[in-house]
């Protein structure tokens, strides 16, 4: 039997390696989503509503922005169009390295028979 | 040339403009029909999606609705854009990938129930009929302000250039005219706010002037609004939860519409018209990027237009008002009574002298400014004092329209800008009724048509009946626009309530938790549902006490009652689940395949799967 070539991965095509690539594909998605749906509440409920009275006290940074309005009418509003962002980027580059996982693997197992 | 004659071009030039697409991107197959052939790239189906969403109410009211009610106002803002990251995360990718036509078609086959796809049928119908009836009013309010015309004939002018486009291009048609709609649109709007903007603040962009000093002072726009408003009885403008707007109804709003937003299905639908669960991706980032340009400008006018007026307006005599007031006195959109002294008092106590004309006829508001005149001329002695009247009517203050309206105005814009506006007026209300109109259309040729009665139907008639479907949804819509149900005003507002209540947990739960059948959904869905439905028809109907749940002593505002019904829905889902059988082998396929990366299997084609 010769040696698999150097750029596959140890297991060649077999069902358990193919499921294995889709439960960590699926485990990073809820993670990410998770993470990013934090920020929304945090920013949205958090910032814009929960916290908006104590925020008040300050303005934003070289504006004239109470920071709780700030939150609610402006801010909140630009964190959401960055969390789509960074999420598009992020998923759409989790989905093609786990396909070329797989094109790894069943290369490696074409190879190997 | 007059602010008439450039409506006229503008609004001609404009519908010649939809048409021509029109025409360009006629369609002859049921796939073209719903979910434009799924070509549409993802920028363009953003641009689509803004425009289909923002509708009339959100290019000419909201604005005025955040100035009259300050930080309160956020919640429309935060509620209404908050609710795409939810869209965007939780469901776009995952019915894109699903593949199929509308959303009764992906609750129907995941919860393998022809009751559940019946349901959901019936609340996309409500939701879509209360909404596309308050879009055909829009366009004829805007017809008849602009260019003096007969509300119901504008109303007629709208619905025939709709049907058209709409039966001749199905969702095709429709995305791209809703694209041209979006520039037209998004222009409209920020013309005015930077002209505005820069004569307040001297900065040309306005979410920047919002945060700015006054023009010429070193004082800070906001505070000086904050110390204006105070000094004329209102609320400090930036002063979180006076009055009804506690935390807790602050919070419970801004939920329900969030949730809400992410299931209202003429939102949804437009994530099955792109290429990939990629591009869905992408087109909820281009949708909400192309949503907040209007959005984040909003407050930005509100706050403007609301220094301007208090400062203009108060202490000015009758030979000092601005010509904007005059011009909008005319429409009842403000009203001065006078107490006798001659100078203009816009106040939040009982002197106040702003009114609106609302929803009073033209001779019963001649009958009561004689009546007036005759008080003051008399010295009291004899007519009756108006305000008084006003008062107990709630016509207080000028109409909110008039904000977004008078803002070029105000800002003293040339005519042609004046006129640009309504041809934005009427983009933002047309794009959104042709969006809801497809809805419709689906709902009824595909959904129950096709799935429930006649699943033999050839492409041919199908496409018949989604055209013949539009025609009469057009009536419909244009018969609610001429003659106004009363109700209709008053449950609009709760649809998003409805759809946080019904759609949004069952979808959710259906892709992130395997193990949901179809009993524990139904129950969810008619629990949560219900006890929304319940609350809201009580306490608007019938002057019901409204419920404390132990949070706030205001009691919570029907509008953000849909958290509570979201909430319920989830708990009764949830809590069933386990005790009735996990759905069949073939739906558990199915959603694992949903959860694959792009391109793991082929993709799902339903016009050649066998059950279809």
């Amino acid at each position: 039997m010769p040696p698999p070539p150097p750029e596959s991965p140890p297991q060649a095509l077999d069902p358990a390696y193919e499921s294995q690539i889709l439960k960590s594909y699926w485990r990073r998605n809820i993670i990410l989503m998770l993470i990013l749906l934090s920020i929304w509440a945090a920013a949205g409920l958090g910032c814009g509503i929960l916290f908006a009275d104590t925020l008040n006290q300050y303005t934003l940074p070289g504006t004239g922005y109470p920071l709780g309005f700030w939150f609610a009418q402006q801010g909140s509003i630009i964190v959401f169009v960055f969390l789509i962002l960074i999420y598009a980027l992020i998923m759409n580059r989790l989905d093609r390295s786990h396909m070329a996982d797989r094109t790894r693997s069943r290369a490696g197992k074409e190879a190997a028979q | 040339m007059s602010v008439q004659i450039w409506t006229y071009l503008f609004v001609g030039a404009s519908f010649s403009l939809y048409l021509g697409i029109a025409w360009w991107s006629r369609v002859r197959t049921t796939q073209g029909f719903y979910v434009a052939g799924r070509g549409v790239p993802a920028a363009a189906n953003g641009m689509a999606t803004a425009a289909d969403w923002m509708s009339a109410a959100s290019f000419i009211s909201m604005a005025g609705l955040v100035s009259t009610m300050g930080y309160a106002g956020g919640v429309y803002l935060m509620g209404w854009t908050g609710g795409f990251v939810l869209l965007a995360l939780l469901l776009a990718p995952y019915l894109r990938k699903f593949g199929h036509y509308t959303v009764p078609d992906f609750m129907g086959d995941r919860y393998e129930s022809k009751l559940v796809r019946l349901v959901a049928i019936i609340c996309a119908l409500f939701v879509s009929f209360t909404y596309v009836a308050g879009q055909m009013r829009g366009v004829g309010v805007v017809f008849s302000r602009f260019l003096e015309v007969d509300v119901n004939i504008g109303v007629i002018i709208g619905m025939v250039i709709v049907f058209i486009y709409a039966t001749l291009g199905g969702m095709k048609g429709i995305t791209w005219t809703q694209v041209a709609q979006y520039w037209v649109l998004i222009t409209a709007f920020l013309v005015p706010a930077i002209a505005i903007s820069i004569k307040l603040t001297g900065t040309g962009i306005p979410q920047l002037g919002l945060g700015s000093d006054l023009q010429g002072t070193a004082v800070s726009l906001l505070s000086r609004l904050d110390g204006i408003q105070q000094e004329f009885g209102f609320g400090p403008y930036t002063e979180p939860f006076i009055g009804q707007w506690d935390k807790v109804n602050v919070f419970f709003v801004a939920l329900a519409l969030m949730v809400g937003t992410a299931g209202l299905p003429h939102v949804i639908v437009r994530f099955y018209t792109v290429k990939s669960p990629k591009a869905a991706r992408w087109s909820g980032f281009w949708a909400l990027f192309f949503i907040s340009l209007l959005y984040l400008t909003a407050p930005a006018i509100s706050g403007f237009a609301r220094f301007y007026m208090l400062d203009s307006l108060n202490g000015a005599k009758e030979q000092d008002l601005p010509d904007w007031f005059k011009s909008w006195e005319q429409t009842g959109l403000i009203l001065w009574f006078d107490d006798g002294d001659g100078t203009v008092r816009y106040t939040g106590n009982s002197d106040n002298e702003i009114f609106r004309a609302g929803a009073l006829t033209g001779p019963e508001l001649a009958k009561i400014a004689r009546q007036h005149q005759q008080w003051i001329d008399t010295d009291g002695a004899k007519g009756v004092n108006a305000r008084p009247l006003m008062n107990e009517m709630g016509l207080n203050g000028p109409d909110r329209d008039i904000i977004v309206l008078a803002t070029p105005e105000m800002a003293e814009l040339s005519n042609w800008i004046i006129a640009f506006m309504a041809a934005g007026g009427l983009a933002a209300a047309l794009s959104t009724a042709s969006g809801l109109l497809l809805v419709i259309s689906s709902s009824v040729a595909h959904d129950l048509y096709f799935k429930i009665m006649n699943p033999k139907a050839t492409e041919k008639q199908r496409l018949l009946v989604g055209r013949g479907t539009i025609g009469v949804a057009v009536v419909i819509a244009g018969l609610f626009g001429i003659y106004p149900p009363g109700f209709v005003g008053q449950v609009v507002a709760f649809a998003f309530g409805f759809a946080a209540a019904s759609f949004f947990p069952v979808i959710v739960l259906g892709i992130f938790w395997k193990r949901v059948g179809t009993i524990p959904a139904l129950c969810g869905m008619v629990a949560g549902l219900g006890i929304t439905a319940f609350y809201v028809i009580s306490v608007v109907f019938f002057d019901m006490p409204q419920w404390t749940l132990g949070l706030t002593d205001q009691g919570i505002d029907p509008q953000g009652f849909g958290t509570v019904g979201m909430f319920v829905n989830l708990a009764v889902t949830i809590g069933l689940t386990p005790l009735f059988p996990a759905p069949s082998e073939k739906v558990q396929a199915l959603i694992d395949q949903v959860r694959e990366p792009e391109g793991w299997s082929p993709p799902i084609n339903i016009d050649e799967s066998a059950e279809h």
